[in-house]
C-alpha cells in the first residue's frame, strides 16, 4: 500500500512516500527541508516532489500518516491540516503518530532521551527503552528534565547538551519519515479506522487578543 | 460559451473558518464555523485560539460546504484561499489546507487578497461589478478606501485608517458602555432608541488641514477617547450614562466620516459605483446613510447582505471565480501566507 507520511513538529519539514506491506516499510522517496519558518511554503511542494520522484500519483495513496507533535504550534498545524485535507479529498484514512516516537524508535536500543526544541528555552521530551516510549511526551525547561538515559537525540538535546549532561548522539536530529510511517504500519495493514489528527500542543494558548488594526497589516492601504 | 467556473473558497484570516462554493456569480454554499464565542471572554480575537479552532473546524466545514452545494471536490475548477492580509497563524491553516485540497484533487490553486474578496462577494448578490468602482471596506481589522479598476488585478489603495479600524472602535465603545463583544450589533441595536445628535463627537481627519494629507484616510482612535472621556465625566458626577444616546451619537460620527469620505472618493475620481463591504457594512445606520447621501450625487451604492459582509469562504470563491474567468494564472504550491499582503496584490499569481 502506498502511504504518505508528513511531519512538521520540528524545524524539519518532512514528507515521505513509502510502500507498506506485510514485509515492512520501504521508503520510495523523502524530502526534508530544515527551515523553522517555511512549513507552510515547503510541505505541499515536498509532497508533490516525493510523488514525482517515485513516479506515483496522488490517487494511488492508501493512507496518510502525520506526526502529531508535540511541536511549535504554527508549524505543527501545517502538517496536520495538510494530512487531514489530503486524506479527506482522497477518501483515505489518516493515522497519527507522536513525532518524538519517530526519533525514539529510530534511536536504537537502550535507554534514550528524545528532546526537541520547544522554543522559549524549553524542550519537548520523552524517554524510550529499546525504541518504546516509557515516559512523556512533556514540555519542560532543559534543567527540569529527568534525564535517566544513556544518551539523547533530537535538536533540543543538541541545543541544551550542557544542561542535560548526557551523551548526545547527533542523529536522528529530527523525526524520521519512514520510521513515522512504520509506527502506523500495523494500523494501516489492519485497515484500522482512520483517526482525527489531534495536535499535541502541551501548552495552553497565550491569551493576548489580536493586535489592533493600526499595527495589523490592514495598513496595506496607506496612500502613496 | 464555456460553463461558468465552479470554485471553492477557503477563508481563515481571523476567527471565522469559512468555506464557500460558487459557480460563476452564483452562490452554492457558504459554510462558516466561528470561534467568536471563545474570544468574547477576552474582549478580542486571540490569535492562537483562532488558529486552533481553524484546524479543528476545517474538515467538517469542508464537508458541509460540499454537501450543501451538492458537488464533489473533483468537480471544482479551482481552489481559492485567502493568502493575506490577516493573522499569520490563522491564515496559514487555510493556506496549507487549500494547497492540500488542490494537490489531492489535482486542481489549480489561487492565493487571493482578503480585501479584494470582500469586494468580489458583492457579485454574488448584484452581478458583475461595474469598473471602475470605489470600494470601502470596513471591519474589525480593516478600514480602507480602494479604487477598483479591475477586480482581477488592478486595485489602488486611496486611504486607510491611521489608527483603529472602524469595527475596532465599535468593540471598544461597546466595552465602555457595558455592551458585549463584538460591539457592532449591540451598538446598532442600542442606537435605535437613542438620539444621534445629542452628543457632538469628533469626526476624525475631516478638518481642512487633515484633508490635505489624509483626505481618504480614517482615524477612530480620537473618537473612541472622546466617548471614554464623556462617559467618565458622566460617571464622576454620578449621573446615569445614557447608553442609547452615546451609542447613537458615536455611531453617527463613524458613519458620517465613512460615508462622507467614500462619496468624496467617488466624486474626486469620477466614479459612479460605490461598494461597501466588511463586517461594519452590516451596520444599519451606515447602510442607510451611505445610500441616502450617494443618491444625491447619482452614485449607485452596492452593499451585500449582512451575512456576506462578514468574513466567509463565499467571498474568496467569488474572487477565485472571477480570476478563473479572467484567465489569471494560478498560484504555485509554495506561496506563503502573507499577513501583510498589500492590497495591490489581488492574487499571488500576479506577483510573477
Amino acid at each position: 500500500m502506498l502511504v504518505l507520511g508528513v511531519d512538521t513538529a520540528t524545524a524539519a519539514v518532512t514528507a515521505v512516500l513509502a510502500e507498506v506491506d506485510a514485509d515492512g516499510v520501504r521508503e520510495l522517496a523523502s524530502a526534508v527541508t530544515v527551515d523553522g519558518r517555511a512549513h507552510g511554503e515547503r510541505l505541499a511542494p515536498s509532497v508533490a516532489e516525493v510523488l514525482t520522484r517515485a513516479g506515483r500519483t496522488v490517487g494511488e495513496l492508501s493512507a496518510v500518516v502525520a506526526g502529531t507533535g508535540p511541536g511549535p504550534f504554527t508549524g505543527l498545524r501545517v502538517g496536520l491540516v495538510t494530512a487531514t485535507a489530503m486524506a479527506q479529498a482522497l477518501g483515505v484514512p489518516t493515522y497519527g503518530v507522536c513525532s518524538l516516537d519517530a526519533l525514539g524508535a529510530a534511536a536504537g536500543p537502550g535507554r534514550v532521551l528524545v528532546a526537541t526544541d520547544a522554543r522559549r528555552r524549553e524542550v519537548y521530551w520523552a524517554r524510550y527503552v529499546d525504541g518504546v516510549r516509557t515516559d512523556g511526551p512533556a514540555v519542560a525547561k532543559p534543567a527540569d528534565v529527568h534525564v535517566d538515559a544513556e544518551r539523547a537525540v533530537g535538536d533540543g538535546a543538541g541545543k541544551y547538551a550542557e544542561v542535560l549532561g548526557v551523551r548526545i548522539v547527533p542523529e536522528p536530529r529530527y523525526p524520521v519519515g519512514a520510521v513515522l510511517v512504520g509506527l502506523a504500519a500495523e494500523r494501516i495493514l489492519a485497515g484500522a479506522p482512520g483517526e482525527v489528527l489531534e495536535p499535541r500542543y502541551l501548552r495552553r494558548p497565550d491569551v493576548t487578543p489580536a493586535a489592533p488594526a493600526a499595527t495589523r497589516p490592514a495598513a496595506a492601504g496607506t496612500p502613496r | 460559451m464555456t460553463d461558468e467556473p465552479l470554485v471553492l473558497g477557503i477563508e481563515t484570516s481571523c476567527d471565522e473558518t469559512g468555506i464557500g462554493v460558487v459557480r460563476g456569480t452564483t452562490l452554492l454554499a457558504d459554510a462558516v464555523a466561528s470561534s467568536m464565542a471563545e474570544h468574547a471572554k477576552f474582549g478580542g480575537v486571540v490569535p492562537e485560539v483562532a488558529s486552533r479552532a481553524h484546524l479543528e473546524a476545517m474538515a467538517g466545514t469542508m464537508r458541509q460546504a460540499l454537501d450543501t452545494a451538492g458537488v464533489r471536490l473533483s468537480d471544482v475548477d479551482a481552489v481559492a484561499v485567502t493568502a493575506g492580509p490577516g493573522l499569520a497563524g490563522a491564515l496559514l491553516v487555510g493556506v496549507a489546507a487549500a494547497k492540500a485540497y488542490a494537490l489531492a484533487a489535482g486542481k489549480p490553486l489561487y492565493g487571493v487578497n482578503h480585501l479584494s474578496a470582500h469586494v468580489a462577494v458583492d457579485t454574488l448578490e448584484h452581478g458583475p461589478l461595474p469598473e471602475p468602482a470605489i470600494a470601502m471596506l470596513v471591519s474589525g481589522g480593516h478600514s480602507s478606501l480602494l479604487m477598483v479598476e479591475d477586480l482581477a488585478g488592478r486595485v489602488e489603495p486611496l486611504g486607510a485608517t491611521i489608527d483603529d479600524a472602524a469595527g475596532e472602535a465599535f468593540d471598544k465603545v461597546a466595552r465602555l458602555l457595558g455592551l458585549p463583544f463584538p460591539g457592532g450589533p449591540p451598538i446598532d441595536r442600542a442606537a435605535r432608541d437613542g438620539d444621534p445628535v445629542s452628543i457632538d463627537f469628533p469626526r476624525g481627519l475631516t478638518g481642512p488641514r487633515d484633508l490635505v494629507r489624509h483626505r481618504f484616510d480614517f482615524s477612530f482612535s480620537g473618537l473612541k477617547t472622546a466617548v471614554a472621556r464623556w462617559v467618565e465625566a458622566r460617571e464622576r458626577t454620578g449621573e446615569p450614562v445614557p447608553v442609547a444616546d452615546v451609542a447613537a451619537s458615536f455611531q453617527e460620527a463613524v458613519c458620517d466620516v465613512l460615508s462622507r469620505k467614500a462619496i468624496d472618493a467617488c466624486r474626486t475620481r469620477g466614479v459612479d459605483t460605490l461598494l461597501v463591504g466588511g463586517g461594519v457594512a452590516a451596520n444599519s445606520r451606515l447602510r442607510a446613510m451611505v445610500t441616502e447621501r450617494a443618491a444625491a450625487y447619482g452614485i449607485t451604492v452596492r452593499i451585500p447582505r449582512p451575512k456576506l459582509c462578514t468574513d466567509n469562504g463565499a467571498m474568496v470563491a467569488a474572487l477565485g471565480s472571477h480570476l478563473v474567468a479572467a484567465a489569471v494564472p494560478p498560484s504555485t504550491l509554495d506561496i506563503p501566507a502573507d499577513s501583510a499582503l498589500p492590497v495591490t496584490t489581488v492574487s499571488l499569481a500576479d506577483r510573477l
